[in-house]
């Protein structure tokens, strides 16, 4: 327990620290910005990473791994700031959290699995889309300055990290663009104007809410919808950083953590958040492995907040919005078009199916939902096919039964057979077959009585043995009285 | 000669090519051990990941990837190793050679243009610059 702990957060105790401060400082623009999306204060994001990241560090099941306040959460509750206000926000947070935890202790993380990746496709694309769109409002047709800003951004953004590895790239944007925003006058709106920076720690108190079931029914929808999409983030993400450092994690773990996390960020003030798929890579490109780097992440940025945050009111919104469109660009899955044309044809309806419904609706979890839910509709009309071929092997007639046997597919089967033959030998052969379900026996005695009834004699071969065991178990077709009309 | 040989590959027909270089190189000693390594570019991972229903199906993806590569050492019958390894190919390459201390390093070129080796960057270019020993670059 101890060596684990101390492997966990003390074997690579330089690279964590160097990460973990690369990791805030790219965090800022990001934690303001996503405030900005959800409609409440920068401060309300940025006390969110701090102690999500800070909480995780401790509970999370995925060491390295970076959760703060992020888009595909803040995007989830713009309905409820806008109509409810902030604290109804703080409550639907602490629910949120409760959720999780819920949904940990009854092992999540196998849940997972059944979530298609054309589902996890969409539920990204459709994420960065709508981060997109959220940055419109704030760069068309403000200013002519506006644009040059945004497009300056983006060529600092994409070109500097290909000279200058150290320093994220948002932030050297950041920095410049601010330092000649400031000192050059130039008509922009500012991070300030949307909400106040406040240079103090997060305090601890309770949502100003009424305790009543009305407030319930008010959060639970908001709850149960963020409680869903920050564990397909987190739990993704997971995986991500499963696969980049080549070692294993504990979803389940995971899952309880973020729901302690957003506990703990409810009580401080903070918004829902969750793990960040970017901000992980960052991490462990930047040589974070451990629950360390996590740690000085959410402390660093909080440090930085305390010390800079009469500048971080002047931060331009363009420079913001252009690092959101990295963002976005960061997160759309780009091979999502050669997997159009590749994937098969319903893969690729769900995935176009997830979008569309998120970018409908602006709901994450409406559109996974809906997209898991078809491609179970599409799982079950492919596997309930069932082919019948009848030839002739000598004087019999044999037919041959393809695919699975349960009471999706019996119609087709019943209906494939061709009753209009008398007096044969017949043979059913079942050797590429199996058996589900009562109602799949059923429809085997169904034909074998149909044929007899004819005058025909029945022969039925190659069932596989728990097939066997069913069809031995439930078939009447045994009993020679047995007649269609008993069944 | 050559006692241990690195091969990076990445499963695309110049690793193929470089493949038959170093096996070239290999048949001049008969102990000689060649190690193909491949690297899982940490920019890909999350794309990886995405497209991939489970781990199981990944490491099966990747695994594949090294097939005809070790097809061609099968069939000239010399002794190798696999290795899988995650980061950044060029960095991770020239770290693991000159920890392990191969003699030699036999790579592929992609063949990139001006244009794109700005953008992308050369891993060849990077391992040649930074590796302690003689490296092999197939075109």
């Amino acid at each position: 327990m101890i060596k684990k702990l101390k492997t966990e957060w003390l074997s690579n105790v330089r690279g964590d620290i160097l990460a973990g401060i690369v990791v805030a400082l790219a965090l800022i623009p990001e934690a303001i910005a996503f405030s900005i999306i959800a409609g409440v204060d920068p401060m309300v994001g940025l006390y969110a990473s701090f102690t999500m990241a800070v909480i995780i560090a401790f509970a999370g099941g995925r060491p390295g791994m970076i959760s703060a306040a992020t888009g595909a959460m803040a995007l989830l509750m713009v309905p409820l700031v806008k109509e409810h206000g902030l604290n109804y926000l703080l409550a639907a947070t602490l629910l949120t959290g409760v959720i999780q935890i819920i949904f940990g202790v009854f092992k999540v993380a196998k849940v997972m699995k059944f979530i298609p990746r054309a589902v996890m496709i969409g539920f990204v694309n459709a994420l960065a889309i709508l981060i997109f769109m959220a940055q419109v409002p704030h760069f068309i047709g403000i200013s002519n300055m506006t644009y040059v800003f945004v497009a300056i951004t983006l060529v600092i953004v994409y070109v500097v990290p290909k000279f200058i590895k150290s320093i994220p790239a948002p932030l050297i944007a950041i920095v410049a663009l601010t330092a000649v925003a400031i000192y050059s006058n130039f008509e922009l709106r500012t991070v300030g104007d949307l909400g106040a920076i406040t240079q103090s720690l997060p305090t601890f108190f309770i949502p100003d809410v009424p305790f009543t079931l009305e407030t319930l029914s008010i959060i639970f929808p908001y709850s149960i919808a963020l409680a869903i999409v920050g564990l397909l983030e987190s739990l993704l993400t997971a995986s991500i950083v499963d696969d980049m450092t080549g070692t294993e994690s504990d979803k389940n773990k995971e899952a309880r953590g973020q729901g302690i996390a957003n506990i703990v960020t409810g009580f401080f003030g903070g918004m829902a958040g969750c793990a960040m798929i970017g901000q992980s890579v960052i991490n462990v490109k930047s040589g974070g492995r451990g629950r360390l780097s996590t740690l000085i992440a959410g402390l660093f940025l909080m440090f930085l907040i305390i010390v800079l945050g009469d500048l971080v009111v002047q931060i331009p919104m363009p420079v913001l919005v252009g690092i959101m469109i990295m963002v976005s660009i960061g997160t759309f899955d780009w091979s999502s078009f050669s997997y159009l044309r590749k994937a098969p044809k319903s893969d690729a309806v769900v995935m176009v199916v997830t979008v569309a419904i998120v970018v409908a609706t602006h709901d994450l979890s409406k559109g996974v939902i809906a997209g898991v839910i078809l491609s179970a509709i599409f799982f079950v009309a492919k596997i309930s096919k069932i082919k019948v071929t009848k030839h002739k092997v000598n004087r019999n007639l044999v037919f041959d039964v393809e695919g699975q046997l349960f009471f999706a597919s019996v119609e087709g089967f019943v209906e494939s057979f061709d009753f209009t033959v008398e007096r044969s030998n017949i043979v059913i052969d079942f050797s590429n077959s199996h058996i589900w379900d009562d109602s799949a026996v059923g429809a085997i005695d169904k034909v074998v009585i149909k044929y007899r009834e004819s005058g025909n004699v029945v022969t039925i071969k190659g069932l596989d043995a728990t097939s066997k065991k069913l069809v031995d178990k439930l078939a009447v077709y045994n009993d020679s009285n047995a007649k269609l009309s008993t069944h | 000669m050559y006692k241990n040989i690195l091969l990076a590959v990445d499963g695309s027909e110049n690793s193929l090519r470089a493949t038959k270089e170093a096996v070239k190189m290999a048949s001049l000693n008969n102990k000689c051990v060649i190690e193909i390594v491949y690297i899982v570019d940490f920019a890909k991972a999350k794309n990886e990941v995405l497209h991939a229903q489970g781990k199981e199906e990944l490491e099966l993806a990747r695994r594949k990837k090294l097939e005809p590569v070790e097809k061609i050492l099968k069939s000239n019958e010399l002794s190798y190793k696999t290795k899988i390894m995650h980061g950044e190919p060029g960095p991770t390459i020239v770290e693991y050679a000159n920890k392990e201390q191969f003699d030699l390093v036999v790579i592929g070129s992609r063949g990139l243009n001006s244009l794109q080796e700005m953008v992308l960057g050369s891993v060849s270019h990077k391992v040649v610059k930074r590796a302690n020993c003689p490296v092999l670059i197939v075109k």
